[in-house]
């Protein structure tokens, strides 16, 4: 059976300050997958990358790339992995194509080598024609694409995306996926993606661990986990205003806004029975949607803290909305 | 990595340092050479015509080697100091440390940099000077070997202030408050010869005096103090300052958390 291309093992982080933010976790991801490892903030999962890329010390565990223990040889596993990280972090100051073949020589890649391989980076991520322009003249979404290219320039065996698309519109965000796609499907790449966007770990990724206060409270497939989600909240747009929510039996409905209301309904529940009940009330729906993509649903619901799981409240429903795109 | 590839990454990070200051070059090596014309006039053409004979040599040629490596070691030092904490400020450093390059590449990559521009800065003030004096070497090797070692020795002290430094300000505050006024009272000026008995004393425990004093015997051919136990000094310091460097490398110290 072929190595995980990682393989976490009790890793503990404590920072200087006392602060746990890892409590012993385990991970596997294999080789060729696509992988979603989400959390609020602060959970835990920056700190765990961090330390399988060597910007963190780990205060205990065990890390391997590909079956190589980060502790025996962390250069030689270094090879296999490319990191683009949450932040920009190259110079700005310098050229486009310089950052990419200046990694690559970091690598002991021979610029014969480099080069053709750097100009067909630039070209699929479509900044060939800014190759000599000072990277700090790129816009936030190029600049997340210099970060993509440099990250693939020694063709790493697991790439690491900490929210690769972060502020990147939505044209360009959709593009990329294509592009992450297909370097997971055509060249085999195992790719490790955090992020926001939900919609695009559950649009991307097979499988998924959430990481929740330096714990890993679920890590199953992307197709299991969907299914746990037992309700789903849609939005009905009103033909007429309402000053209170009416009452529709066997279901949960919230007033919006006098134009909007927000009605949850469980898994197996007959959506008709719903129409019916408000059509008799004299409520005319003239359409809906859903309020968030159903693995925020889940997430907001494994994530928020146990005195608010018993319904996605307003509060922490409103981060929801303001990610989904 | 294996014996090429490590050549190739430390000629990458060689180049890369290189490239910078070269780019920004009216902020590293024309400033200095600004400087250094203007202590040439002022110290050596104006004031120095009044001074008279120094060691039974004109003080224009007294003072230029001391001036030469006070502009090699300001130079070494703050470019290392400089360039490394920029990286670390705009998280550039990552690039570095999630690839297999060893610590002992990085760090030789930012030396060597840095003594190039040291380096690069001594020449230019060398052929400056030279519109002002003549200068006979007197042991070419010797001149060499010391202003080599001795643009090392400062960049690598650049780096661990660097690797130590938090933010802009505390990569300034050892140029200004410590390396100045060292190669100030480091006999660049002057003989120690005409300080006090206790002062010279003082000035012994000056590791830049014995520099600026092994420079000067290999060009002038006259020292105020013994020139192989400069070498041994400087030597000495490379090591520990390395090893120093090398460890708070590995440690990941004001790198890792």
């Amino acid at each position: 059976m072929a190595e995980p291309a990682l393989s976490i093992r009790g890793l503990t982080k404590v920072y200087g300050n006392g602060f746990e933010a890892l409590k012993g976790i385990d991970l596997d991801v294999s080789q060729g997958d696509f992988f979603a490892l989400l959390g609020p903030n602060g959970a835990g999962k920056s700190t765990t990358l961090g330390i399988v890329c060597s910007l963190v010390q780990k205060t205990a565990g065990q890390v391997k790339i590909f079956g190589i223990d980060i502790d025996r040889d962390f250069a030689k596993a270094k090879y296999h992995l490319g990191v683009v990280p949450q932040e920009f972090n190259f110079s700005q100051f310098e050229k486009v194509e310089d950052i990419i073949l200046t990694q690559a020589g970091y690598y002991g890649m021979p610029m014969k080598e480099a080069k053709p391989r750097c100009e067909r980076l630039l070209k699929d991520l479509g900044l060939w024609d800014k190759r000599n322009g000072a990277a700090r003249m790129l816009s936030g979404g190029m600049k997340r694409r210099l970060m993509i290219a440099r990250a693939l320039i020694h063709r790493p065996r697991l790439l690491i995306l900490d929210e690769p698309t972060a502020g990147v519109d939505i044209e360009l965000r959709r593009s990329m996926w294509e592009y992450m796609r297909r370097i997971n499907e055509e060249e085999g790449t195992s790719i490790i993606l955090t992020t926001h966007y939900l919609e695009e770990a559950e649009s991307l990724c097979r499988n998924i661990a959430i990481i929740n206060r330096g714990e890993i409270i679920k890590n199953t497939s992307m197709r299991g986990l969907l299914t746990e989600l037992d309700t789903e909240t849609f939005l009905l747009d009103l033909a007429e205003p309402l000053d209170a929510a009416p009452q529709v039996e066997g279901f949960e409905v919230e007033r919006v806004d006098a134009h909007q209301l927000a009605l949850s309904v469980r898994k197996g529940t007959d959506l008709n029975d719903a129409f019916q009940q408000l059509t008799r009330q004299g409520v005319r729906v003239l359409s809906m949607r859903n309020r968030a993509n159903r693995l925020e649903e889940l997430f907001v619901s494994m994530t928020s803290p146990p005195d608010a799981v018993s319904g996605i409240d307003s509060a922490t429903s409103t981060p929801a909305k303001e990610t989904a795109s | 990595m294996n014996t090429r590839q490590l050549l190739i990454s430390l000629w990458t990070m060689v180049v890369k340092e290189v490239r910078r200051f070269v780019r920004i070059w009216p902020q590293t090596l024309v400033p200095p050479s600004i400087t250094m014309t203007m202590y040439f006039i002022i110290f050596g053409n104006l004031i120095g015509s009044r001074v008279g004979e120094m060691h039974g040599i004109s003080y224009m040629s007294y003072i230029v080697p001391g001036l030469i490596m006070m502009s090699v070691i300001t130079n070494s030092y703050s470019n290392v100091a400089s360039s490394f904490f920029s990286n670390k400020f705009q998280r550039s450093v990552e690039e570095m440390m999630v690839s297999p390059m060893p610590n002992w590449v990085i760090l030789a990559g930012f030396v060597i940099g840095g003594a190039a521009r040291g380096l690069g800065v001594g020449l230019i003030v060398t052929v400056v000077s030279l519109f002002f004096t003549h200068l006979d070497l007197h042991h070419p090797f010797l001149t060499l070997m010391v202003v080599v070692m001795t643009a090392l020795l400062f960049s690598i002290g650049g780096f661990i202030n660097a690797l130590l430094a938090k933010k802009f300000d505390d990569i300034s505050i050892i140029p200004i408050f410590v390396l100045t006024p060292l190669t100030y009272l480091g006999g660049v000026f002057y003989s120690i010869d005409l300080l006090p008995e206790f002062w010279q004393k003082v000035t012994m425990v000056n590791p830049i005096l014995y520099m600026v004093n092994a420079f000067r015997y290999g060009i002038l051919g006259i020292s105020d103090i013994p020139v192989s136990g400069a070498l041994i000094a400087i030597a000495a310091f490379i090591v520990v300052f390395w090893c120093l460097a090398l460890w708070m490398l590995n440690r990941g110290k004001g790198i890792r958390s």
